[in-house]
């Protein structure tokens, strides 16, 4: 895996510039704007300390979504920071934070009005999906999806890492196919109740198509990954990625990243899998429970220690 | 090349000698995910009844018209067909039922245990015999699901198919979703210790 850590190492300081650049180019009176920690809360800093009185007065704000100008949000209080450099907007419901919501404050300094935008921002909640995707929902462990594969291929570690590498290319560029067809024809056609078979179809074309070009271009990986090209079908996961892109809505961007993190999750799993059963081989074990049984009892282990991760919130 | 069982032995088949949950180890997600309750159990293992007799019904009358090359993909859409219809159906019909199955019905779709029989059996058999291989298979499946669900419910939430019978909760843990995999490995390590000791009892008789 240190490839891999070396990746995330390398794309932090992107991630964190991305994160601070906002800042650099705000506006005048309004330093600093983001969700609270409850879901019915803004949080607004100001650059120099305000009127009290005048930032308290729920009529000087003008709240609502960015899609939806009509509709004002009801703001039930505002709580000013003692110095009068903060505020924390309190609202009757609680705010869809996905959605970028924009805040109008009149009378800051006398007669002026400021409106910022509050977003989460969106390489933040793709990197959500995608961390979600391989932690938190894992599909192996906590979905409990693609066991026959998961059981069947972590014996051993090379195994596992050719047919998580294998399955991480295939449900890639299948989901993204699936995606195209289900917002370009199923959709406009209203061909749903066809999901199941052309998803189905879609897959067994991305595995031939791998196959065959896998076979002409570079027959050396072929002959290392070739065989597992065959068990990616009968993944439950491949099959349920696409469906839950569909019944979710996403689009192009969180497609890809719930595709990659569902393969990157399983990829996870079966070396994680793979390496405590290496060991389990040569432990002493009672003949009854010896291969399949034992390695269910360690996979709920490993289920319990990833039920950790469902506190984790990242952005 | 026909099999030379009787209809009766293929169906015993699939329940004792190669019960898809416990002997094959095929199709697990939903042996782990779902079978918290006999009830879902019941429901999912018809499910499955359906579509393997179907499928394997259909691929035994074409086998002939089949090219061999693109016989995997055939059997893959065999089987979304019948998955779309039950899946339909269920949703119609029984939606409460299917609410709780959520995602499942329509994996049945890969499930590795309908390609397989399809391929070794089905694609070789006479339509007879596979109508009831796959008779046999699905009921072996909902014969694992049930137990699964009976030892869940029992233990977990002290009631079978919703009624009370312990009248207490003995131990939550069964119920909670990630017991699944506990529960699965016991089962299948008690089902060996069992044959373990049943071909040791004969040999000492013999």
């Amino acid at each position: 895996m240190p490839r891999i850590t070396e990746m995330i190492k390398g794309f932090l300081p992107t991630l964190i510039l991305f994160f601070c650049l906002p800042g650099l180019v705000q506006a005048a009176m309004i330093t600093d704007k983001s969700f609270g920690e409850e879901d019915n809360q803004i949080v607004v800093d100001f650059a120099s300390a305000v009127d009290r009185e005048v930032a308290a007065t729920t009529e000087n704000y003008i709240v609502y979504e960015e899609s939806d100008p009509d509709i004002r949000l009801q703001l039930e209080r505002v709580e000013v920071a003692e110095d009068g450099k903060s505020a924390i907007l309190y609202f009757a419901e609680p705010l869809n934070t996905l959605k970028t919501h924009v805040v109008t404050i009149r009378n800051l300094t006398p007669a002026t009005v400021e409106s910022v935008k509050v977003s989460k921002s969106y390489l933040g909640y793709l990197f959500s999906i995608l961390i979600g995707a391989m932690l938190i929902n894992n599909f192996v462990f906590t979905k409990y999806l693609g066991l026959c594969v998961f059981f069947g291929t972590s014996k051993r570690k090379d195994t596992a890492k050719g047919m998580g590498i294998t399955f991480t290319i295939v449900i890639v560029v299948s989901a993204v196919m699936s995606w195209f067809f289900y917002q370009f024809i199923l959709k406009p056609f209203d061909l749903n109740f066809l999901q199941i078979v052309v998803f189905i179809g879609l897959v067994s074309l991305t595995v031939q198509a791998v196959d065959t070009v896998l076979r002409k271009i570079n027959p050396v990986l072929f002959n290392a990954f070739g065989v597992y090209l065959v068990l990616v079908i009968a993944n439950c996961i491949i099959i349920a990625v696409p469906l839950i892109l569909a019944d979710n809505e996403y689009n192009f961007f969180e497609s890809f990243m719930l595709s990659f993190g569902a393969g990157g999750g399983f990829l996870l799993a079966l070396y994680l899998m793979s390496s405590v059963r290496e060991r389990i081989e040569l432990a002493n074990i009672p003949p009854t429970f010896k291969g399949i049984p034992i390695a269910f009892v360690v996979a709920g282990q490993f289920a319990l220690a990833f039920l950790g991760f469902s506190g984790l919130s990242l952005f | 090349m026909a099999t030379d069982k009787s209809s009766f032995q293929l169906v015993i088949n699939g329940i004792l000698n190669e019960n898809p949950i416990f002997r094959l180890v095929l199709s697990m997600c939903p042996a782990v995910g779902i079978s918290t309750t006999v009830m879902n159990g019941l429901m999912l293992g018809i499910a499955v009844l359906f579509v393997q007799v179907f499928s394997s019904v259909t691929i035994a009358i074409f086998k002939n018209v089949i090219h061999p090359r693109i016989r995997i993909p055939t059997y893959t859409l065999t089987i979304a067909t019948w998955v779309t219809v039950i899946d339909m159906v269920l949703a119609a019909y029984l939606p409460e039922a299917y609410a709780k199955m959520g995602i499942f019905v329509k994996l049945i779709v890969a499930f590795a245990i309908i390609t397989m029989r399809l391929e070794m059996f089905a694609s070789k058999e006479s339509v007879d015999a596979s109508f009831w291989d796959g008779i046999g298979m699905g009921l072996g499946f909902m014969a694992g699901m049930v137990a699964l669900g009976f030892v869940r419910e029992l233990l977990g939430l002290g009631t079978l198919l919703g009624y009370d019978v312990l009248g207490f909760q003995p131990l939550l843990f069964f119920v909670l979703p990630f017991a699944g995999f506990f529960v699965v490995g016991l089962m299948m390590g008690f089902f060996n210790y069992i044959e373990v000791v049943y071909k040791r009892s004969k040999a000492r008789q013999a």
